[in-house]
């Protein structure tokens, strides 16, 4: 099943089009989604480095989470409303980008993270939770928070980039194949 | 003095050349430049928010901006090391972009000011500090870093 229709007719509405063609609205859309970066990611960097046990060593666990996760909610929150704008004002460009797909891909992995650590290490925290060096479980969920976050951040940069837009061919069958372009057959 | 004469050499230099010729050494550059930015992000922010009473209240602000300070200092590094390539690779365009100019005098303006006053504010002995200073030291360090962070991002949609 392709979202390409859906996409095509998400473009063709009015709010998709003005957005598109604003002078401001856009790049200041675009400006909020990359300045929220210092108060979301920030925060979960500053969050994954304390599981890792290289920062906040004295500070419990438990008082990260706690007083950090809302602003941390409140940074995710600006970031999925910009990036749901941003979308909506190039919704078939971005849907056949294969660093978007990336990027989804990432943030659903990045999520099924934070799920797994919720689910077994977290429950376990009045255990580890003074701990300056965390355990093995939490650690590890710390190093892959970071990594899947960094690649989020490259890949969502490199949605700006036209290399393998669709527009452009000919291109490796493994890019279109990737990117979901339509190509005429010769 | 002009600065010009600076700036037209900077853009004849073979780095220069090498970057903006380059079909993706900008692009990466640039990424390093945004991971930089989500950690000097983060470790202003953890600080400034406990100086206005938010964030990590049970520490005290000098526990706080101690463990901060090594990731403040570490992802200036990397923001200046990335920043300076990506200049190189366009300056005669950057000497005439308004937004370049807003983002190195608030950089100057919050490197100097987080490094001296804020440095001090945080790490003194929090009962010889009056509270209004922390708000104000605070709430100066997040309008200084924001006027960097939004100039920059005006820099690429300019000209």
């Amino acid at each position: 099943m392709s979202l390409l229709p859906f996409c095509e007719w998400l473009a063709s509405t009015r709010g998709s089009i003005a957005l598109h063609e604003s002078l401001y609205m856009y790049p200041l859309v675009e400006s909020a989604h990359v300045l929220t970066l210092c108060l979301f990611v920030g925060m979960a960097v500053m969050l994954d480095l304390r599981l890792l046990g290289f920062t906040l060593r004295r500070v419990p666990v438990s008082d990260v989470l706690s007083r950090l996760g809302p602003w941390m909610a409140v940074g995710f929150a600006t970031m999925v409303v910009t990036g749901l704008l941003l979308f909506y004002a190039i919704p078939v460009r971005s849907y056949q980008n294969i660093f978007f797909r990336l990027k989804m891909i990432t943030l659903v992995l990045a999520g099924l993270n934070a799920w797994v650590f919720q689910m077994t290490v977290r429950r376990r925290l009045a255990t580890w939770d003074r701990d300056a060096s965390p355990p093995r479980a939490a650690r590890m969920a710390g190093a892959v928070s970071l990594l899947l976050w960094a690649v989020i951040i490259v890949s969502g940069r490199m949605i700006a980039y036209n290399w393998f837009d669709c527009d452009k061919q000919p291109q490796p069958w493994i890019v279109n194949r990737a990117a979901g372009c339509v190509v005429a057959a010769r | 003095m002009s600065l010009l004469p600076f700036f037209q050499w900077c853009e004849a230099s073979s780095v220069s050349r090498a970057i903006s010729t380059s079909p993706w050494a900008f692009a990466v550059i640039e990424s390093v430049h945004l991971l930089g930015l989500a950690a000097i992000g983060g470790a202003v922010l953890l600080v400034d928010l406990r100086m206005l009473g938010l964030g990590l209240r049970r520490q005290t602000i000098a526990e706080v901006a101690r463990d901060a300070q090594p990731w403040l200092v570490g992802s200036l590094v990397v923001m200046l090391s990335t920043g300076i390539p990506l200049f190189l690779s366009e300056p005669i365009k950057c000497y005439y972009s308004t937004p370049f100019w807003v983002k190195m005098t608030c950089l100057l303006l919050a490197i100097t000011f987080t490094f001296t006053v804020r440095r001090k504010v945080t790490m003194a002995d929090a009962l010889r500090v009056r509270p209004i200073w922390y708000k104000l030291v605070a709430v100066a360090s997040l309008a200084l870093w924001f006027g960097v962070g939004a100039s920059g991002r005006w820099i690429g949609f300019s000209g």
